[in-house]
């Protein structure tokens, strides 16, 4: 009897994950100069971010399910407590399966090292930061909307919803100019060099002191002060460790121009 | 006398005051409590004590400590969604579930072990500033803390006051407008005087994309917040928290104690209490303090403690005395105080006559119609005529002499669908008032008008008379008879007056 349950699952997981890979698709962002919330250095405010594919979608449940399928060791019951804080995965249905309920919501509750793992095993990488913020400055007409005062105050109305309520399904929202989904308001997203963004803990200091405790990167401060929607962003990715794990942090794959499709 | 030396005979005083002891060997010029200086008691004395935290706008007991203490302090920070106003909702993030947070209160001197825990339900990193700590941030790098984590910092309470403290995450504007802020009291050694009652009230200014009172689930507005353009000032985190069946609640005889903070973000409070004056005054939350003091200054991130007595009994309004935020934004608590009259300190209402003023001609035909109703002979021609001079002297500031109203604050009478079309309802509303929206020839009005509770029957049917038989009006009379059975089974609002 046990067996054929697990055989149903194992059934009812290909189906999912078949239905998953087809929906993975990656769309070509050129990239070019910008203007990030967070510059790189105090004198130098325009960065340049180099072409770069990004997933059209957030990871769901039901494709990480099938990431752990192929990789155990980042099962919640085997992955190492270096890797994954006690809220890791807690909320699926079992170690292996999320249930049927949230398999199409996004992936969150998910570490830093396990949403590298998975892109990895992709063949792909976490965005960065810029290239995520690149490709988040589009509203559904423009590459860059963020002087738009109607947009920002459409994105910030996410923060004013509890983040109680069920998440969407992955790909609910509109495409963005880029063709990309579920940039704002759905869930936070971890970017690769999240453990870099380290701007002040306190956000009232602006530039001054400290500069020593991270390197160089004393001068981060935000620009573009009315940027509430990406200030709380940063805030949120930097007071996050590798390790830890939220139930509104999810996270999607990118790559290189370059490399495969 | 000059500056300078007023300033060395008050380091002389000072240092004759200390009595030449080791510690006066500094001139660092100190006031009589010796700031953060003296504040140091040495060690923590005995076993831990988990500090006692309170919901608005409980506040806890009184250490009744001697000696200094480690306090452990565990505060949880949750994002919840709750009325702002009726029918409107905001999602709040708050120090413990409440708008203000939960009330601290240590003594001077006292090691605070201060735990921050973010609900793991919540979408923000947070952190605290509290202004009752020194060192840098006031606890703020110290204290950001992931959703679903904890964090842990330690400060000793050096200055004895009344503290603000706050979230300080980025935007650090848009954490304290959503409600997180609240107040730490750092008892001076010997302990605050004791009294009747303490309560815990906080101003904050709020932000939402509807406008005041606009119903459902009202997002934050930043450009409004960056305009400092409130849409609600409010005590305690909602309209309606310290009102009604929530108001604070005290007895005559009794001496109160309020500990009012202001958390803003934006805007300094004019603090009042509607007919009491605070015999006392710990402005700015300091040492010093005023005393005989209408309405005080708080400024945003600052707080007071006010004092008072009270002898007559009644509802005290405490309001923002900037006063538009008390009327159209919602910055309106209520002290409700019980107890026997005292009439020899306050006698109520003694009088009410007509005073006519210059607007009158000629009062003559309201005299005539109280005679001729009186002997039972009142015409409607006289009706007309009296009502019409008791209208300009009562209704005309706000409907006008020519009946228009002002259009979308007060409704017409002329040619009015909303007057015409119940007659009894207009007797009602003239006796007894009329808050909330109301459909006048097509246009929305909402707003208040007082009950006209000095009017006897005969003038409001007069009025009334007069009203429906003036600026094409064609509504027919109204006779003292029927105001008097409508006064006999409606009733008025309550708390409503003139």
């Amino acid at each position: 009897m046990k067996r054929a349950h697990n055989l149903m699952a194992a059934l009812a997981m290909g189906v999912c994950a078949l239905a998953a890979q087809a929906e993975v698709v990656s769309v070509p962002i050129a990239g070019g100069p910008f203007e990030s919330v967070l510059p790189p250095a105090a004198n130098i405010k325009v960065t340049m971010v180099a072409p770069f594919r990004l997933d059209a979608t957030v990871v769901s449940n039901a494709d990480f399910a099938e990431f752990l399928g192929k990789h155990p060791e980042w099962r919640r019951d085997r992955v190492a407590g270096l890797f994954a804080d006690e809220g890791y995965l807690r909320h699926w249905a079992s170690a292996a399966s999320p249930g049927a309920a949230i398999a199409q919501q996004p992936a969150t509750q998910v570490s830093w090292f396990a949403a590298s793992a998975y892109c990895e095993a992709r063949g792909a990488r976490l965005p960065r930061w810029y290239e995520w913020e690149f490709a988040a400055a589009a509203s559904a007409t423009r590459p860059d909307a963020r002087k738009d005062p109607a947009w920002l105050q459409e994105i910030l109305d996410w923060y004013s919803k509890s983040a109680r309520g069920p998440l969407p399904v992955v790909g609910a929202s509109p495409p963005n100019y880029f063709g990309v989904r579920d940039l704002h308001g759905v869930v936070w997203e971890w970017v690769e060099d999240a453990g870099s963004m380290m701007v002040s803990d306190d956000s009232r200091e602006q530039g001054d002191p400290d500069r020593n405790r991270f390197c160089g990167t004393g001068a981060l401060s935000f620009e573009q002060k009315d940027n509430y929607a990406m200030m709380m962003r940063i805030a949120m990715l930097s007071s996050m460790k590798a390790a830890y794990s939220s139930s509104s942090m999810g996270f999607r794959c990118a790559r290189d121009a370059a490399v495969g499709r | 006398m000059t500056r300078n030396t007023i300033a060395t005979l008050l380091v002389a005083a000072l240092l004759t005051a200390c009595g030449g002891s080791e510690h006066a060997a500094s001139t660092h010029p100190v006031g009589p409590t010796g700031g953060s200086m003296k504040g140091d008691f040495g060690p923590p004395q005995g076993e831990p004590v988990h500090a006692v935290l309170t919901s608005p706008p409980l506040v806890p007991p009184a250490t009744n400590r001697t000696q200094p203490a480690k306090v452990i302090v565990e505060l949880e920070v949750i994002e919840v969604e709750k009325p702002i106003s009726e029918g409107v909702t905001y999602t709040f993030w708050t120090f413990g579930g409440t708008v203000p947070g939960s009330f601290i209160r240590v003594r001077q001197g006292d090691t605070v072990e201060f735990h921050l825990k973010n609900h793991p339900g919540s979408k923000m990193p947070h952190n605290i500033d509290l202004h009752g700590v020194t060192g840098p941030g006031g606890g703020a790098a110290s204290s950001f803390t992931a959703p679903g984590h904890a964090s842990q910092f330690t400060f000793k309470a050096l200055n004895q006051g009344l503290y603000v403290y706050h979230c300080a995450t980025a935007p650090v504007g848009m954490h304290v407008a959503n409600g997180m802020y609240g107040l730490i009291l750092v008892e001076p050694p010997e302990g605050l005087p004791p009294v009747d009652k303490e309560f815990y009230v906080m101003q904050g200014d709020f932000y939402t994309v509807g406008k005041y009172r606009e119903k459902g689930h009202q997002a934050f507005d930043m450009q409004k917040a960056i305009d400092e353009n409130a849409s609600y000032v409010l005590f305690n985190g909602a309209e309606g928290a310290l009102t009604g069946p929530q108001a604070l609640k005290a007895n005559t005889g009794q001496h109160v104690r309020m500990f009012i903070g202001n958390g803003g973000p934006n805007l300094v409070s004019s603090f009042h209490v509607i007919g009491e004056i605070f015999d006392k005054v710990q402005y700015e939350g300091g040492t010093h303090f005023q005393e005989n003091v209408q309405t005080t200054l708080i400024p945003a991130g600052g707080a007071a403690t006010v004092e008072f007595h009270l002898e007559v009994p009644g509802n005290y309004v405490l309001v923002d005395h900037s006063i538009f935020r008390a009327f159209n934004k919602g910055a309106v608590a209520i002290l409700e105080v019980s107890g026997g009259p005292r009439a020899d300190i306050y006698s109520g209402k003694q009088l009410d006559e007509m005073y006519l003023s210059d607007k009158l001609a000629d009062p003559a035909p309201v005299a005539t119609a109280v005679q001729a109703s009186a002997s039972g002979t009142l015409t409607k021609e006289q009706q007309v005529k009296s009502g019409e001079v008791l209208f300009k002297g009562t209704c005309s500031a706000c409907h006008q002499d020519t009946g228009a109203g002002i259009p979308n604050v007060f409704p017409p009478l002329a040619k009015s669908d909303f007057l015409l079309a119940d007659r009894k309802r207009a007797i009602g509303i003239v006796l007894n008032g009329l808050t909330g929206p109301v459909n006048v020839n097509g246009a929305h009005f909402n707003s208040v008008m007082p009950p006209m509770s000095q009017l006897n029957d005969d003038e409001v049917a007069n009025i009334l008379t007069f009203a429906l038989n003036s600026w094409g009006n064609n509504g027919g009379q109204v006779s003292a008879k029927e105001v008097t059975e409508i006064r006999a089974t409606t009733k008025r609002a309550e708390g409503a007056a003139h």
